[in-house]
């Protein structure tokens, strides 16, 4: 129960740190999203059952604040844990590489998703241009950070769902 | 002799002797015999007193030391809470600045209400240059307004809760502001783009632009008030076989550092979109 209540507050000091903070520290143009980050390390906690919650709570706090197309929003956040879950479940047990390669996928979705959906709306944009200034540098950023983010998520995890009691 | 006198002259010559040593001693005489005689008796005095000194600190220095450390620990924290007044009222004073310059730039234009919000974040995603205002419809504020600077141009509001609105800024790829240049009255179309420059479309060829060349709103489509303040030409170049020139602006407002804003709240923005030709089937 307490997974479920602790999503509103966790994603909302996100949002927050996001828009206050992360989106004015840019790399040439591009961000990193903390959103993505915390919702990335949650889905690859293995004991954490509430990964769809916390994946709606983002979707509907990020459809409410941000400006991006609802389509891109819903796409890329419920594909982030989606693939974490993927991943965790078939392919590695090394969580790092899991998060870095979580991580990669979710940024080039989120940012294909906004570029080609801008296109499509008529909004010219160069494509080089748009990679070069912001799709790597938020790349580049989102790597950075996702150790630190998985740590604390994890930490996080551990508090809610300790490892006696699902083992029990 | 008789014993009376000779006492007396002893008496006498004694007297003389101490006055006469007296004399020479006030006269300075003695003193090379006062000196090598002090000498010694004030380095032994010194030495002692410095001993002393030394063994009166070693017993009472523990003291003063915890002393001084409750009383340094004390002017750290005033000195700590001192640093923050001061940060605080700097943050204040630049606040101010601001907010003056704003009121400056409401009074030179009393044609127009404004409202002033406070730049509380940005939209998440870098492609989406768009900013969060602290003011929304509790304070009149409606989609469509045009938001200012002192300086210029920032954007219009997109989209308005009760108390927050979120500003599409004039560098954002998707903005369309219709411009005019004050020299030479010639229309243009200013876009954004994804790396925060804003350039010119739409204009001729044949239009001779200069680089300083001030660029205004013209009005044109009724999504802004005309003559607002958005940049000077920073860059002129024609394009070979095309039909327009490239014209790059240089913003007047400094949008990384964006902390206050104005909207004009009397300014109704006019959706002409229902009067746009449709291409027949």
């Amino acid at each position: 129960m307490i997974g479920y209540l602790l999503a509103i507050p966790v994603l909302l000091l996100a949002m927050m740190l996001q828009t206050a903070v992360v989106s004015r520290l840019p790399l040439v143009f591009g961000t990193a999203d903390l959103l993505l980050l915390v919702l990335a390390a949650w889905a690859l906690q293995q004991r954490v059952p509430t990964w769809w919650y916390w994946a709606l709570v983002t979707i509907g706090l990020t459809a409410y604040i941000s400006a991006m197309p609802l389509t891109a929003i819903v796409a890329t956040y419920l594909g982030v844990v989606i693939i974490a879950r993927f991943i965790l479940s078939r392919v590695w047990r090394s969580p790092l590489l899991s998060m870095l390669t979580v991580v990669f996928i979710g940024t080039m979705i989120y940012h294909g998703l906004t570029y080609f959906i801008r296109q499509f709306n008529g909004v010219p944009l160069d494509l080089m241009e748009s990679l070069n200034l912001v799709v790597l540098p938020s790349l580049l950023l989102n790597m950075l950070i996702a150790l630190p983010v998985y740590a604390v998520m994890k930490d996080l995890a551990d508090r809610i769902y300790p490892p006696d009691e699902m083992d029990v | 002799m008789n014993p009376f006198a000779a006492r007396n002259l002893r008496t006498a010559v004694l007297v003389l002797v101490v006055t006469g040593l007296l004399i020479l001693a006030l006269g300075g005489y003695f003193s090379p015999l006062f000196r090598g005689s002090s000498n010694p008796l004030e380095a032994v005095q010194a030495w002692l007193s410095s001993r002393f000194m030394a063994i009166y600190e070693f017993v009472t220095v523990p003291r003063d030391v915890a002393s001084l450390r409750q009383r340094n620990a004390e002017l750290e924290i005033q000195v700590a809470g001192l640093q923050t007044q001061v940060i605080e009222l700097q943050q204040k004073i630049s606040e101010a600045e601001v907010l003056y310059s704003l009121l400056d730039f409401a009074r030179e234009r009393p044609e127009n209400r404004y409202v002033a919000a406070a730049v509380i974040g940005r939209d998440p995603n870098p492609f989406m240059q768009y900013i969060f205002i602290d003011h929304g419809s509790d304070y009149g504020l409606r989609h469509g307004m045009p938001v200012v600077t002192q300086q210029g141009l920032v954007g219009r509001i997109d989209a308005v809760t009760s108390s927050a609105a979120r500003v599409q800024l004039i560098t954002d790829p998707a903005m369309h502001v219709n411009v005019r240049l004050k020299s030479s009255k010639a229309e243009a179309v200013l876009m954004g783009s994804v790396s925060r420059e804003i350039f010119l479309d739409l204009l001729p060829r044949d239009v001779v632009v200069d680089t300083g060349e001030v660029v205004l709103t013209s009005g044109l489509g009724g999504n802004y008030p005309e003559n607002l303040f958005v940049g000077q030409v920073a860059a002129v170049k024609n394009v070979e076989g095309g039909l327009f020139k490239s014209v790059a602006v240089q913003p007047v407002v400094d949008f990384a550092s964006l902390k206050s804003v104005l909207v004009i709240t009397s300014f109704q923005p006019i959706d002409i979109a229902p009067l746009e030709p449709t291409p027949s089937p």
